[in-house]
């Protein structure tokens, strides 16, 4: 080897070192943006009107329904999160010295919250939705901290993370957060009136709809001011855009009727099912009207636009349903209505006031997505147990009644009667959601 | 794809076609009637188990277990998942309450030394092994005893079997002290066949209804064999509970 390769070698060896030094430096500078905690009101304060709004936060941000195990002892933790990188299992926040938050100073809550680092300093998974969370304010996090703090402590350790590598390294996370999260303050808008602020910082915030109801990316990224729907990771529930008139915006709906779904889920013109009964169950229907109204006039206010092109099944490709509507399949689905449906959703799919939803002008059933009503019917459920609806009617499964193929000339059928004119279902959409990963 | 095509026949919800809507716990558990059978009368020719005329207290246990995963089956899990104590008690209520006929048992292909097997240990146990008989605490008609032991007559083969076998494997289980789990652990699996082929084989007495309750500590004294002790749930006060708020506060 020569004197001069030798030297090139080196001086390459230099660029890179640098390079990679300077790498490092930047992601560590984009992980430790804004840790330096704003100081929290002077000297402990357990107030019983303390606690009360921390338990009102908390169910807000709906903690309870991720941090406990199905028949477990609430907020001990141990849920398993699935993630198509692997399950994120939930923390201990009950006040337990070695399991649990204890030890967590309100400053080690607060960062948790407002910049997904752990008291030990080690990065959180955004399972956890601090891209979300990083909006709460200093004042709600201190009262959810003295809430959690003042559980009965439960000694629970949660199972080890179970993430493929290399989404399990702290390296990894980094780039991801470099990528995907910056820590943010709710700035309210000076132009827009109180309740629409307060409805933003609920919903961008503890709210985290962004979490379900906005498309992610194939690394898990979101933004968290789009609501434009987006497919549920793992779980094969499509969380309908907010803003698409022609899926769950609601520009058009009266702000009492919004309140009354978030409240009891049911209103005169949709009722809530699957991951967003578990979220009118635990979270919504305890919170305030008035709250309930704020996110119900900032909802309404979104930029509005039609649905049409998002990250959807091959199904919302292929022909229109209307094109279809005399043929042989939609003959076949119309015959199974009217021997299965149509005795509770009625002859012209008006529905039953207050039991059954009409089916006629629901913009479920047109949606670009289908993997919802592909769910419903195999799968029936309840609306939630509210205290506004504590005896809800439910809807069966037929997924041992029908077969794939009928219960697409089913949805076929919907969506192109009573002047629906949406994309037809395959029998293949059918039985992805039967092998779906949640089985 | 028998299966399939048996319930679909048997057990559609085309059988309540005719029914005009009304405001009734009948027409708010349609849901649970698609695989139970109208009223709950599942017959033992599926998979799904009758739920007419079982215990309140037991249906209403189970149904806690789905949805705090004690149980498992994915369907019910879901179904059952969103409601709350007061409204799974008022629904395990309803069926408990149904008195409808049984069917007559499924005609039977076990042999002749497995029913005597299974025969054997539904009623006498195998004190060796210090396995109580079925009966102890079943009732000597098997049809269940009172407030919240179940009958075991009636029963799908398959669904006998899948649920000795879930509780052998730790996969089905009960509140603690679970007694049912102890004592299935001293079973093999050819005791579990011989026992799920003989009950399933047997027919439903005429007088079908679960035993008082007084009947099982009589019958447990009696026997040889310990029954060890068995853990139940409170149950819901049905009409003061305001939606549930004990079931949401325990998830």
């Amino acid at each position: 080897m020569t004197q001069m390769t030798r030297a090139r070698l080196w001086r390459r060896f230099s660029w890179a070192a640098s390079a990679a030094l300077l790498l490092t430096g930047l992601l560590w500078l984009l992980n430790t943006r804004d840790e330096t905690a704003p100081a929290g009101p002077p000297g402990p304060d357990n107030s019983a009107a303390l606690l009360a709004r921390g338990e009102y936060i908390s169910r807000a941000g709906n903690c309870m329904s991720c941090h406990t195990v199905p028949g477990g002892v609430p907020y001990a933790g141990g849920r398993g999160i699935d993630t198509p990188f692997g399950t994120v299992f939930s923390s201990n926040l009950t006040p337990d010295r070695d399991t649990g938050l204890r030890n967590w100073s309100r400053n080690d809550f607060w960062r948790a919250l407002h910049n997904g680092r752990s008291k030990d300093g080690h990065l959180l998974y955004p399972a956890f939705p601090y891209t979300s969370y990083t909006q709460v304010s200093r004042a709600d996090s201190d009262a959810l901290h003295a809430y959690l703090q003042s559980l009965p402590a439960v000694a629970a350790r949660p199972p080890a993370h179970t993430l493929r590598w290399p989404f399990n390294t702290q390296a990894a996370l980094s780039v991801w957060r470099a990528l995907y999260f910056s820590p943010g303050s709710f700035v309210p808008e000076p132009v827009q009136s109180a309740d629409w602020n307060r409805g933003a910082y609920l919903v961008r915030g503890l709210g985290h709809c962004s979490a379900c109801h906005s498309a992610r990316d194939a690394l898990g990224g979101s933004s968290p001011l789009d609501l434009a729907g987006g497919l549920i990771p793992m779980q094969n529930w499509y969380a309908p855009s907010l803003s698409a008139k022609n899926e769950a915006g609601l520009a058009d709906w009266p702000v009492d009727e919004v309140v009354t779904l978030l409240q009891t889920g049911v209103a005169p013109h949709a009722s809530v099912l699957g991951p967003m009964a578990e979220v009118v169950l635990h979270s919504t229907q305890y919170m305030s009207p008035a709250d309930l109204r704020a996110m119900a006039v900032y909802l309404k206010a979104l930029p509005h636009s039609d649905n049409l092109a998002p990250d959807l099944p091959s199904a919302a490709r292929g022909p229109r349903a209307t094109a279809l509507a005399t043929s042989s399949s939609a003959r076949a689905g119309a015959q199974l209505y009217e021997n299965h449906c149509a005795q509770c959703h009625g002859e012209k799919g008006q529905g039953v006031a207050g039991a059954y939803p009409a089916l006629a002008g629901n913009r479920a059933l047109s949606m670009p997505a289908t993997t919802n009503l592909v769910q419903i019917v195999l799968y029936g459920g309840y609306a939630p147990a509210t205290a506004g609806n504590p005896r809800p009617y439910g809807m069966p499964p037929f997924m041992l009644v029908l077969s794939d193929s009928e219960i697409a000339n089913l949805l076929t059928y919907l969506r192109s009667a009573w002047g629906h004119q949406a994309v037809e279902v395959s029998a293949l959409d059918v039985n992805r959601a039967r092998s779906g990963p949640q089985r | 794809m028998l299966l399939v095509g048996l319930l679909s026949t048997l057990t559609s919800p085309g059988v309540l076609a005719a029914a005009v809507f009304e405001d009734s716990i009948a027409q708010r558990t349609i849901a649970c009637t698609t695989c139970h059978g109208p009223e709950g009368r599942a017959a033992p020719d599926g998979y799904y188990p009758r739920l007419a005329g079982k215990p309140a207290a037991y249906l209403y246990q189970q149904l806690l277990n789905f949805r705090e995963g004690r149980r498992h089956y994915g369907l019910m899990t879901q179904m059952v998942a969103p409601l709350s104590d007061a409204y799974l008690m008022e629904i395990a209520q309803y069926f408990a309450n149904q008195q409808v006929p049984y069917p007559a048992a499924q005609p039977h292909k076990a042999p002749a030394s497995l029913l005597a097997r299974g025969r054997e240990l539904v009623l006498h146990g195998d004190a060796a092994r210090q396995v109580p008989a079925c009966v102890q605490c079943h009732g000597e008609r098997m049809t269940g005893v009172l407030p919240q032991v179940p009958g075991l007559l009636g029963l799908p083969l398959d669904y006998l079997n899948a649920q000795l076998g879930a509780w052998k494997t730790g996969k089905r289980r009960a509140h603690a002290p679970d007694c049912m789990a102890q004592m299935v652990q001293r079973l093999s699996l050819d005791d579990i066949n011989a026992a799920s082929n003989w009950l399933a084989a047997q027919a439903v007495p005429a007088q079908s209804q679960p035993a008082p309750a007084h009947a099982t500590a009589a019958a447990a004294a009696k026997a040889g064999v310990p029954v060890p002790a068995c853990g139940s749930v409170a149950l819901p006060t049905a009409t003061a509970a305001p939606a549930g708020a004990a079931g949401r506060a325990a998830k």
